[in-house]
């Protein structure tokens, strides 16, 4: 099953590589991983989207709290949550297809950052899911390059992951 | 990532303020290490450790010990820390001494052993530079630590030292590195030892769940055939004494693994013996049929429960102290789980079996259990032609009284030792059990005999595993240690011949020793003495004659059998029932 994983950890160099290598290390998967600084300089938070059974996500958890740079892990499917993924995509804009282009990217509430004779450059926010269905919805061949973050969560309501 | 201060997130009392007067980097080493109490650092110096080297020399509070190899310096460290309980010291330089150093460390996190591991690195600017002798040991021991750490200020030195004896003794214990570049170590600072450090991201479990511990005391007066199962863990948390007194209270069985020897007195009626892959019939068979398991510090390993769904086959409630929760449920799910220190956990169960006052009688299961021992019974065909290794072992442990540190390398002859060397007391067996690291006897018992000058050590090894560090015979010679050598020799790989002949039909791999050099020579070269034993007839009163030797290195070879196999054995991926008992018998 998929679970989307947030923790806190010190802000020192090389705290990323220790929770890269205990992934690869046990040989646990990883969808995604995202990480930045938060309002306290001296925490960074991540994001991970990994997946497998309740026993390798129990072991997953348990072997993320030992490493000594982390100081909180929070299973984020234990409760209510948002998760957000952003997307830059750059697509073929022609002539004949610059009102269709802009038409699509409205319907998905993107927003064209970039213009030029023959691309546009969309940001696009939302679940991977809706990503996917954007990505699904055009052509390939009008497709020159994306990036996506991967996905970033946090819990709903009262639900904080803080000191 | 911005970098920050480490400074900036602990709270410190300083117990030492020099503040007044300015010292380098390598001073303030020196000095956290004797703040520290640290007795011995094994160590090979070389150019990125100069300057630490040049501060050792002017203080006394600790003894360097030149050892000649650097994993050589980690295994003794490690052996020292196995032998005392204290954390182990070692210091390398940087590049090769550093990866010579990894062997030593890897095998230490596998059996969870307290060392600080001080390495050499080039200088701040040269790094990433391909910089002569560089390599980057905080991402070649990643995997391997339980922390490491680069310092980039002559500022954290000491709060880092700190760090790393606090990460590395508590909790789960582990080894921690300290890499330091050359710059850093010529950089003056004001020397402030923190006296406490608090670490917001670190805080083990220590006392274990009360509510837990009275549910597994009542569990444990149900159980109609329990059983106690401990290991390494119960050994480093020096646990034993509790552990004895509530096996007492309850008359309960009891097995240790391979690592956890002599956490309970191998001559008690109570004990089982070893399980595991070579493990005793009626521990394996008691272990698998038992109905409620209490495993102390012990983590289900693949050579000791072998195949979890076998193992799975069974019903039975699993109650689980260790100090480390990543280590319960991780092969075989658990009922009752307690995290906490094991010594305090079966502390507070004691009390709460004498407030429960209840008995349990588990008669038929102590018959079932004694009929399981007639089975095999640790019995083997001894010879009046040629030497039995675990005669040696049995004569060894006579001789020494079962009183002996005895270290041990990796294969037939670390099983035999582990068979036949009945350990009444903690922290007197000493081998790699994790990792199973040849090589490592010879350390060991360096750092075993640092650690205790007067007592008996011996190292049980083969003829494979002492030539992967025997150049540490001339530490020996240095420092005058009266290490006895248990050479069991079989001119094989035994334990890799062993799988060959039941798996491989006989076709010996590679797994001969051939151009051996003279053993009774080359230890007499380095001035130790050297003995060679042919028969059966001579084993005990050569060993006499050794142990009589109290101030010198005696070099054993024991000509011994070379066909020998080691019994019993669940092969790889069996469950524990299904064991081959000896050369022409199954089981059940």
């Amino acid at each position: 099953m998929r679970h989307i994983i947030s923790l806190l950890m010190e802000n020192e160099a090389g705290a990323l590589s220790r929770v890269a290598g205990l992934f690869s290390a046990r040989g646990y998967n990883i969808e995604s991983l995202t990480v930045s600084t938060t309002e306290d300089p001296t925490l960074s938070r991540m994001t991970i989207v990994t997946s497998g059974s309740d026993a390798v996500i129990e072991q997953i958890i348990k072997q993320l709290n030992k490493l000594i740079d982390v100081v909180k892990v929070l299973d984020l499917n234990d409760g209510k949550h948002i998760e957000r993924e952003l997307m830059l995509i750059k697509v073929k804009a022609s002539n004949t297809h610059r009102d269709e282009m802009k038409r699509m990217s409205d319907i998905f509430r993107g927003r064209i950052i970039d213009v030029t004779d023959g691309s546009f450059t969309i940001e696009l926010t939302g679940s991977g899911h809706k990503l996917d269905a954007f990505i699904e919805s055009l052509d390939p061949s009008v497709i020159l390059e994306t990036v996506r973050t991967g996905a970033s969560g946090i819990g709903r309501g009262d639900r904080i992951l803080k000191l | 990532m911005n970098q920050t201060s480490t400074t900036e997130n602990q709270n410190l009392t300083t117990s030492s303020d020099h503040s007044a007067s300015k010292m380098t980097g390598a001073d303030i080493v020196v000095h956290s290490l004797n703040e520290e109490k640290v007795k011995f650092v094994f160590g090979y110096p070389g150019g990125a450790v100069l300057h630490i080297y040049d501060a050792l020399y002017k203080q006394t509070g600790f003894k360097h010990i030149l050892v000649r190899h650097e994993q050589a310096a980690v295994h003794a460290a490690d052996a020292y820390s196995r032998a005392t309980g204290d954390v182990g010291v070692a210091l390398v330089t940087s590049g090769p001494g550093a990866t010579n150093a990894v062997t030593g460390i890897a095998t230490a996190y596998m059996d969870s052993i307290p060392l600080v591991v001080i390495s050499g690195q080039v200088p701040v600017p040269a790094i990433g530079m391909d910089a002569f002798q560089e390599v980057d040991m905080v991402g070649v021991t990643r995997p391997c630590v339980k922390h490491n750490f680069l310092i980039k200020d002559v500022e954290d030195i000491a709060i880092t030292i700190k760090k790393a004896f606090h990460i590395a003794k508590t909790g789960r214990p582990g080894p921690v590195v300290v890499d330091i570049p050359k710059d850093i170590t010529a950089h003056m600072a004001a020397f402030k030892y923190p006296k406490t450090i608090e670490m917001r991201s670190y805080n083990p479990i220590l006392k274990g769940h009360s509510g837990q511990i009275k549910k597994a005391v009542k569990l444990l007066l149900k159980a109609k055939r329990p059983m106690i199962y401990t290991g390494g863990g119960l050994v480093l948390g020096d646990g034993a004494h509790e552990l004895i007194k509530l096996a007492q209270a309850l008359n309960y069985p009891v097995t240790n693994t391979l690592m956890g020897l002599g956490g309970y007195p191998a001559t008690d009626k109570q004990f089982v013996g070893m399980l595991g892959m070579h493990g005793t019939y009626e521990a394996n068979m008691s272990m698998q049929h038992c109905d409620v398991l209490l495993a102390v510090g012990a983590r289900f390993d693949d050579r000791v429960i072998g195949n979890p769904k076998h193992f799975g086959q069974e019903k039975r409630t699993i109650i689980h102290i260790d100090v480390d929760p990543s280590s319960i449920s991780k092969r075989v799910p658990v009922d009752v789980p307690i995290v906490g220190d094991v010594k305090a956990v079966l502390a507070e169960m004691n009390a709460a079996l004498a407030e429960d006052n209840g008995t349990n009688d588990i008669s038929d299961w102590w018959n079932q259990i004694n009929e399981w021992r007639q089975v095999h019974g640790g019995r083997y065909e001894n010879s009046s032609e040629i030497i039995k290794p675990q005669y040696v072992i049995e004569k060894l442990c006579d001789v020494t009284k079962g009183d002996a540190y005895i270290t041990s390398d990796v294969g037939q002859h670390q099983m035999w030792a582990a068979q036949y060397y009945k350990f009444n007391k903690p922290r007197r067996w000493i081998n790699s059990g994790g990792l199973g690291t040849m090589g490592v006897g010879l350390p060991y018992a360096m750092g075993c005999q640092f650690a205790d000058p007067g007592a008996q050590v011996a190292c049980v090894t083969g003829e494979g595993s002492i030539q992967m560090n025997i150049q540490e015979l001339s530490t020996c010679a240095q420092y005058n240690l009266p290490i006895k050598v248990i050479l069991l020799n079989n001119r094989y790989l035994g334990m890799v011949r062993q799988w060959q002949e039941f798996f491989y039909e006989n076709r010996y791999s590679e797994s001969y020793m051939d151009s051996l050099p003279d053993f009774v020579q080359l230890a007499e070269s380095y001035g130790h003495v050297g003995m060679r034993i042919e028969n059966p007839s001579d084993v005990e009163g050569a060993l006499k004659e050794a142990f009589a030797q109290k101030d010198r290195f005696v070099f054993m070879d024991f000509l011994t059998d070379q066909k020998e196999n080691v019994f019993p054995m669940v092969e790889n991926g069996k469950g524990l029932s299904e064991v081959i008992l000896g050369n022409d018998e199954g089981g059940e």
